[in-house]
């Protein structure tokens, strides 16, 4: 009995010792090569950044109460519409100045731009510090392009990005967001309660050689899109030319959105 | 020893039972929120952590605060602390098993928990308040239990639990300095973003968490055998002064750089916390009545004469305790979220399950906290016959 008992211990410690070191086995077995080819059309950039031309945006708005870009992107990404301004989830919004600027905003600013609705998403910042807290890499900074994306299989909903963001860019799902969905866009998945989630610049759109569906939809072209590190590239030319600013830059997060006004 | 907490009086079976049904349910409420998700708390877009985040603030400091009975007593030799060190190792695994159970309680996917594990991720703070908590958790239940079972045998606790005891001395500090962190170095949250907040931190967990070791000193006094003795509680007191001394001494701080430079950003948490922004104060009598209780207690503790007199003395940790609970448990967290990225004001206020849920922690705790003791106890009355 008790021979037994002990070749059985024998027996079992050593299978738990082998089951255990399988994933290294695993991991050194693994080769390097790619997983999968991207495809030949994708879009690429070494730090994808967007200018928002708020003139032409108003001008638009003014003619038609256009928000032709937010339903664009809320539709491709299956973004939920929850009334509910403590629950809502936002991935490109529209804020007064005194918001989406508060560090420069004074009671002298020209009534227009005092009025007017601005437009706001991510700003995938160069230095994100949503990034820099999660603790499980949930969020993370896409190297080929610096894009700030979310693993939403991944994210713990710890919330800890939102107390990193200093934009407000980032929705959590407090609860089921599918039920506000009026229809769903297969192509991309729909979230589960207890997720963050964020506009990604629509990595999955850029993979596949599109532009991003809210420059897209926008009729004014207020909205440029382009790699800020290329210095033939159509955005540089419009920063050359045009006085642009952003969000809370002494943050030194490195906003990757640009604003004229 | 485990055994001497299966054996007790009628009267301590009825606060078992009662812990108990408050576990339930406070279960019970976890379970409805695991299906409905943290909408049934009172959190929002803009203050997305709320009380639960808050609680495990608090009692990091109240379990960080086991170092003020080691310390003194394994570095400098204050005998008067060897009957009780165990009490604080006990109370640090209770607080912290409190701590990990409110960071469960609080994330959106609870059952993701392992990815902490499985994608180690060293440039978060959180992860590293991982480690030291378990650490921290891990060291107290083998020192605690190892120097207590060589206690009930009359030898000398085994030579490799030294070293433990010794790390345990930085790893309580390090519990409540990862903590501080968490908060401390975000970019846009100005009522966070201040170099002191560590050290605001071991200053109240110095103050709050002996405050309750003295009150269930006080209370194992009247209910059993074990009196921790006068020089004892008579050192305690001396460190809660101390250490609520410069707790108030911190805020006055910050309250200095905020008002004198007149930075808007830095000013308005504070204004949130006492006169209200913009309208909004729901705070604002809780951190009055914190304000009112840190004096009382200061008064109370720093003349020696009401300090030693063991009424007063109750009632001076008591006004410690809950001015601290306010300042960290209600006022911390939810303040670093107002006002919100957009310079407006959303306002918190936990709801009924959210409150239930909080409750059947703190519950969970004090069983944990109750059968340690009773164990520990028990094995000093045996030698007290």
């Amino acid at each position: 009995m008790e021979e037994s008992r002990r070749s059985f211990l024998k027996i079992g410690g050593i299978s738990v010792l082998g089951l255990s070191a399988l994933p290294v086995l695993q991991a050194v077995a693994q080769n390097d090569g790619p997983k999968f080819k991207p495809d030949p059309n994708a879009l690429q950039a070494r730090q994808w950044g967007m200018v928002i031309d708020m003139n032409k945006c108003w001008e638009e708005q003014q003619k038609r109460h256009c928000t032709d870009c937010i339903a664009a992107c809320h539709k491709v990404h299956n973004v939920p519409d929850i009334a509910d301004p403590k629950r809502e989830i936002k991935w490109i919004w529209t804020d007064k100045y005194e918001h989406v600027f508060p560090d420069q905003a004074h009671e002298y600013v020209p009534e227009k731009i005092r009025e007017s609705r601005f437009l706001l998403l991510c700003n995938h910042c160069s230095n994100p510090p949503c990034v820099r807290v999660c603790p499980t890499q949930a969020t993370f900074k896409r190297e080929q392009d610096g894009i700030v994306m979310m693993d939403f299989h991944r994210c713990i909903g710890c919330r800890y990005c939102m107390a990193g963001c200093p934009f407000g860019a980032r929705s959590f799902n407090w609860g089921d967001p599918r039920p506000y969905l009026a229809e769903q866009n297969m192509e991309f998945p729909t979230r589960t309660k207890g997720v963050v989630e964020k506009c990604n610049f629509c990595a999955e759109r850029l993979d596949v050689g599109q532009i991003p569906a809210c420059v897209e939809a926008c009729k004014a072209k207020a909205l440029v899109f382009g790699d800020v590190e290329d210095p033939d590239s159509e955005i540089r030319k419009i920063l050359d030319t045009h006085y642009t600013i952003r969000r809370k830059v002494n943050l030194g997060t490195g906003p990757n959105i640009y604003y004229i006004v | 020893m485990l055994e001497k907490a299966l054996r007790g009086s009628q009267r301590y079976w009825s606060w078992i039972l009662f812990l108990l049904i408050l576990i339930g349910v406070g279960a019970g409420c976890f379970l409805l929120q695991v299906s409905q998700g943290l909408k049934i708390t009172g959190m929002s877009r803009d203050v997305s952590w709320g009380f639960y985040i808050a609680q495990f603030t608090f009692l990091v400091g109240v379990a960080a605060s086991a170092v003020m009975l080691v310390l003194p007593y394994y570095l400098h030799h204050v005998k008067d602390f060897g009957r009780i060190t165990i009490l604080g190792e006990f109370l640090a695994v209770a607080a912290v098993s409190m701590c990990l159970l409110f960071i469960v309680v609080d994330l959106g996917r609870p059952m993701r928990l392992l990815n902490v594990l499985i994608h180690p991720t060293p440039n978060s703070i959180l992860f590293w308040d991982m480690i030291v908590l378990n650490g921290y958790l891990f060291l107290n239940i083998v020192i605690g239990w190892t120097v207590l079972a060589a206690e009930r045998k009359e030898v000398a606790p085994p030579a490799w639990v030294k070293p433990l005891i010794y790390i345990s001395i930085p790893w309580a500090v390090s519990i409540h300095t990862v903590t501080a962190f968490l908060y401390a170095g975000l970019p846009g949250r100005h009522f966070w973003l201040t170099a002191i907040m560590a050290a605001r931190f071991l200053a109240s967990a110095f103050a709050s968490g002996p405050a309750l070791l003295i009150l269930l000193m006080l209370i194992l006094k009247k209910r059993t055998k074990f009196d921790a003795g006068q020089p004892a509680l008579d050192k305690l007191s001396q460190i809660v002064t101390y250490a609520m001394c410069v707790s108030v001494f911190f805020v006055l701080l910050e309250l200095f750089t905020a008002f004198y430079s007149q930075i808007p950003g830095h000013m308005h948490g504070f204004e949130y916390q006492f006169i209200g922004l913009e309208g909004h104060g729901v705070l604002v009598p809780f951190m009055w009545l914190s304000a009112i209780l840190a004096v009382v207690a200061l008064t109370l503790l720093i003349n020696p004469n009401t300090r030693r007199n063991e009424k007063k003395l109750t009632v001076a940790c008591i006004a410690v305790f809950f001015s601290l609970w306010i300042e960290k448990g209600m006022g911390l967290v939810v303040t670093g979220f107002i006002p919100n990225p957009f310079e407006t004001v959303t306002e918190y206020v936990p709801t009924v399950p959210e409150l239930l849920i909080t409750l059947g922690v703190w519950a969970t705790g004090f069983l944990i906290l109750t059968v340690l003791y009773k164990t520990a106890i028990g094995v000093k009355e045996e030698k007290l016959g």
